[in-house]
């Protein structure tokens, strides 16, 4: 007999080696080298979570009490997978142009980014799933017990309640490492959907192993086996007609809509391709898990004593044979099948949970909006750890309350049931462009309790209040409400009972309030996307052009996505149009590529408050734009040649329009510097022509001068001389730069020593308030070939200018310092004063350009542009950074000089 | 055929068969679905099986099964040599013929 104390050892080192495979996918992930982990084998094996422990236990049990009717499971997604192209195929495109993270988001974001839908759809998730978790702890706890009880003498005392605690315990820490690593911008789970491949390699094992042994071990082949079959009590059960059509078609709804299904079809699919592979190879694994179920249950009747718990015979068969390697790898099946459905769905669970109700909540709560202090990311990331540990907390309160006695299958059809209640709005939502938010939200609702009251309640029994009475009379002695035989429907199986019931009130609402309803414009325009998914590649707009801020879209997306990753994408689209730097103009279509990427870690609703909150004004643009865009827009798509062209006018015109803003900003500035220039000039010019004349007629009247004045009148005019040669030196200086006829000294030196040399020098600062200095010195130790005495003078100047200009109470400088996959290195000088005002960020690079009056800069303005003629001579570039909260200037230049350029 | 291998004709042909292709993919499903019910019909009172064929039942079910695989995986074999062909004209669009119904998709 298998000592159970090595089970439990087998157990947790099967367990470390996911955690193992788990980490080392994640990391290959980050480097980028997926390689075969995302091919169509990992893609469809993913999809095997669809055989939970209901599957790997539940199915023999259920062919053992009903015969072939188990199958009905397992062809319902056999057909959805076969016919992927009527369904799949549309649902992955969405998903993928959408940035769908969940089907509640799916449901939300078709229906105008309804937050209602959002929360309702999740409910409905939670609820239904609960019970579905509760099954996979009872199903381990109780394989855990099968070998507990053949072997008493074990150290480890098998309590179920202990068991299922521990096991959940393990699934929190599991899915919270490897679930909640990161905000992806497509929710894509590299570690848990290979540990889930793995699981379901090991699954497929486990139940084909128990057959062949079965078939061939203790049968004799397959004529013999047969023959068992057709005497077995199995094969003499009458098939329920309605029932296993019910089932079939049931099970397909679940398929789609179970959104830890949805996780892997949809969300995790890394290539629409995959579905070819996915198409037939997938109903290849149901059909192998399912090939053996009868002869498992054949034999399992005919050789195990009658008091034996039919949905263990994959464990107790092998075990009354001692075949002890082979019940671990049965064991080991169960535990994977069990615990990869509870990683995704809890992942699922958890992301709905998060978006479309502690996001919303949260977003409310805060009436000033996105853009006040406080970091979204790590929000959104402790709700999902949180929602993750509540939606096993949850499963393993039922799985306590409930005793663990049911059978696995009526657990599985109440859980079926209730979420295929999505499947109305879903396919109504995307084939048909009439199908509006009343009219699904009415759906759902309806559905929800009527499979809740003929269902889900019953399912608790006395609980719940559902006495005998009540089910053989009806609430109040109503006849025709009875919960399972509603409205006269009399003699029916409960199951397809409550099925056809809840579907059919549920489509039926749902289409009349469609059809009564008229929808919103976002509804409209969200209909349209989804319908017609494959005509248009081009979106629809939303925003109205330049009621938003570039610079506060800046700060907001910086605190979701990441400040780096937001920077590249506003300096991407930027570039796209033409401009700069990193502000982009806040043109409709940048606004709907930022609101999908925002979708793609916040869900859609969300995104679309947080951008509201900001852009604005929404609803009143939307209604324009559909005005115009309603009728016209086949003929739009026609002349989307014209569109382009029209766009790169666009475009150009607006470099145009920059390049004039620019040029004559800098003649007024060259007028206002050839004033100042000789006021410069002459000033001290004056007082030199003037203290000279004191000193000449001093010298020939009478009088001497007393030595003090003679001290002071000559060091006025040596003051003045010095102020006159800096301001030429700077001058030439420049010209020099500028013509790039520097000579560089180029030598090898410390990044920190160089950064270190400025603050020193900056440090007997004359001129300025205290300046607190904030850097990370470890980060600046990288080797670099450059100019020394060039780039310390790009820091100096740029220490003193926040000593100088910067307005806090405290003012502080963050220094910090990055080196870049290019080979490039990136120096930030972020201050925490007022910044520079929009309008000036584009002259400040520019000769004589001052932002204060003169009198206190106290310098000619040419700093900055000094900076960035060094920097460029250096082959990098200085800019300036908007949204870091004061004034911020990167430097960004190459490591290691290369010569000839 | 093959000298004309740029002209008209045979991208018309291919992408003919192509849609026929597609066509086969999407009734696999519903053929499957009738056939898999057949066993309904069998069996039951004035018969000495259960309804469902007993046996019979159980065979037939998992040999529709296997043979729907099998044609589903043949279709795809060839939809994807298809596609790796002319990926780059085709991409796009490959299934909506012109002129057809934004709901031709799938209004089932």
């Amino acid at each position: 007999m298998l000592s159970f104390n090595l089970l439990v050892l087998a157990c947790l080192s099967y367990a470390l080696f996911l955690f193992a495979v788990a980490f080392w996918a994640e990391k290959r992930a980050e480097r980028g080298q997926l390689g075969w982990l995302r091919s169509p084998v990992i893609y469809t094996l993913s999809l095997s979570i669809y055989c939970t422990a209901w599957t790997f236990y539940g199915a023999v049990g259920y062919a053992a009490r009903s015969g072939i009717e188990f199958a009905t499971i397992y062809m319902g997604p056999t057909m959805v997978m076969i016919g992927w192209w009527w369904i799949l195929r549309k649902l992955v495109r969405i998903g993928r142009t959408q940035r769908i993270t969940s089907v509640a988001d799916l449901i939300s974001s078709r229906y105008g980014k309804s937050t209602t839908l959002g929360v309702l759809v999740t409910v409905l998730a939670v609820v239904g799933t609960t019970p579905y978790i509760a099954l996979q702890l009872q199903s381990v706890a109780l394989s855990f017990a099968v070998f507990g009880v053949a072997n008493p003498g074990g150290l480890v005392e098998p309590d179920l309640n202990h068991t299922a605690l521990w096991v959940a315990a393990g699934l929190v820490l599991f899915t919270i490492l490897f679930g909640t690593r990161n905000l992806d911008a497509n929710e894509r789970h590299h570690g848990v959907v290979t540990a889930i491949a793995l699981e379901a390699v090991v699954k497929f094992l486990g139940l084909v192993g128990v057959g062949i042994f079965v078939v061939w071990g203790i049968g004799d082949g397959v004529g013999d086996m047969l023959a068992r079959i057709d005497a077995s009590p199995v094969s003499k059960v009458n098939i329920d007609g309605t029932r296993f059509i019910t089932l079939t078609i049931l099970s397909g709804a679940a398929f789609l809509t179970l959104p830890r299904m949805f996780q892997v079809l949809v969300v995790e699919n890394a290539e629409e391709r995959h579905l070819f592979t996915a198409g037939w190879a997938f109903p290849l694994y149901l059909f192998g898990m399912s090939l053996f179920v009868i002869p498992i249950a054949v034999v399992g009747l005919d050789v195990l004593p009658a008091t034996s718990n039919p949905d263990m015979f994959v464990l107790t068969l092998p075990l009354k044979y001692d075949q002890q390697g082979l019940a671990t790898i049965s064991f080991l099946g169960g535990f994977s099948s069990a615990t990869s459905m509870v990683i995704v769905a809890a992942i699922a669970l958890s992301t709905m949970v998060s978006n479309h109700i502690v996001m919303p909540i949260w977003l409310s709560f805060r009436k000033d909006g996105a853009t006040v202090s406080g970091d979204v990311r790590s929000v959104v990331l402790l709700s999902r750890r949180l929602s993750i540990a509540g939606v096993l907390a949850l499963g393993y309160f039922y799985f306590r309350l409930s005793g663990g006695s049911e059978a696995l299958a009526a657990i599985g059809m109440i859980s079926f049931t209730g979420i295929a209640q999505v499947l109305p709005a879903m396919l109504g939502g995307i084939f048909w462009r009439g199908a509006t938010r009343t009219g699904a939200i009415a759906g759902i609702l309806v559905g929800f309790a009527v499979w809740a009251y003929t269902m889900f309640l019953p399912s608790f029994g006395e609980a719940a209040g559902y006495s005998a009475d009540l089910l053989a009379h009806g609430p109040w002695g109503v006849n025709l409400l009875r919960p399972q035989a509603l409205f006269g429907v009399i003699g029916v199986d409960p199951v397809v009972h409550a099925v056809v019931w809840s579907l059919a009130l549920n489509t039926g609402v749902f289409l009349l309030g469609s059809l009564v309803s008229f929808p919103r414009p976002v509804e409209r325009l969200q209909g349209a996307q989804f319908v017609n998914v494959f005509e248009h590649t081009g979106s629809t707009r939303s925003w109205a052009q330049g009621t938003a801020e570039a610079e506060d879209l800046l700060v907001m997306a910086q605190r979701i996505i990441g400040a780096s990753e937001a920077q590249t994408l506003f300096h991407v689209e930027a570039e796209a149009q033409g401009k700069q730097g990193y502000l982009p103009d806040a043109t409709p279509q940048f606004l709907e590529r930022l609101e999908r990427e925002l979708a793609g870690s916040v869900g859609a609703a969300t995104a679309h408050a947080m951008l509201g909150q900001i852009a604005g004004g929404i609803v009143v643009s939307v209604e324009d734009l559909m005005a115009v865009a309603d009728e016209t827009a086949q003929m739009l798509e026609h002349s989307s040649q014209l569109e382009l062209q029209s766009e790169e006018l666009a475009r150009t015109a607006r470099k145009l329009r920059e390049a004039n803003e620019k040029l004559t900003e800098l003649s007024i500035q060259k007028d206002a510097f050839l004033s100042q220039i000789s006021h410069e000039l002459r000033t001290p010019m004056t007082s030199i022509r003037a203290f000279s004349e004191i000193l000449r007629d001093g010298g020939q009247s009478n009088e001497p001068m007393d030595p003090t004045s003679l001290t002071r009148f000559s060091g006025i005019i040596h003051d003045e001389a010095r102020r006159l040669t800096r301001l030429l030196d700077d001058l030439l200086d420049l010209s020099v730069l500028e013509n790039g006829q520097v000579s560089l000294n180029w030598s090898r030196t410390n990044l920190h020593d160089v950064i270190e040399r400025a603050l020193d020098t900056t440090a007997q600062g004359l001129e300025g308030q205290d300046l607190g200095i904030e850097r990370n010195a470890i980060s600046e130790h990288i080797a670099i070939e450059t100019d020394t005495d060039r780039l310390a003078q790009v820091f100096i100047n740029l220490i003193a200018n926040a000593r100088k200009y910067c307005d806090a109470d405290v003012p502080v400088l963050r220094i910090t310092a990055r080196r870049l996959v290019n080979d490039h290195i990136q120096i930030d000088f972020v201050d925490n004063g007022s910044g520079i005002p929009k309008h000036k960020q584009n002259m400040i690079f520019e000769k004589f350009s001052r932002l204060t009056d003169q009198a206190k800069a106290g310098g000619a303005g040419l700093g900055l542009a000094i900076c960035r003629e060094i920097v460029a001579n250096l082959g990098g570039s200085i800019s300036y950074l908007p949204g870091q909260g004061g004034a911020a200037f990167r430097i960004d230049v190459p490591r290691v000089h290369h010569k000839g350029r | 055929m093959s000298e004309h291998r740029r002209s008209p004709l045979y991208l018309a042909r291919a992408s003919y068969r192509r849609r026929r292709l597609i066509d086969a993919q999407r009734l696999l499903p519903i053929f499957l679905f009738l056939l898999y019910l057949v066993p309904l019909l069998w069996g039951g009172a004035g018969s000495d099986e259960p309804i469902g064929g007993g046996v019979r039942g159980y065979v037939h079910i998992f040999t529709v099964w296997i043979g729907a695989i099998v044609a589903a995986g043949l279709i795809a074999r060839a939809l994807m040599r298809d596609d790796a062909l002319d990926s780059d004209t085709a991409q796009e669009n490959p299934v909506e013929p012109a002129g057809k119904s934004p709901f031709g998709d799938g209004s089932s």
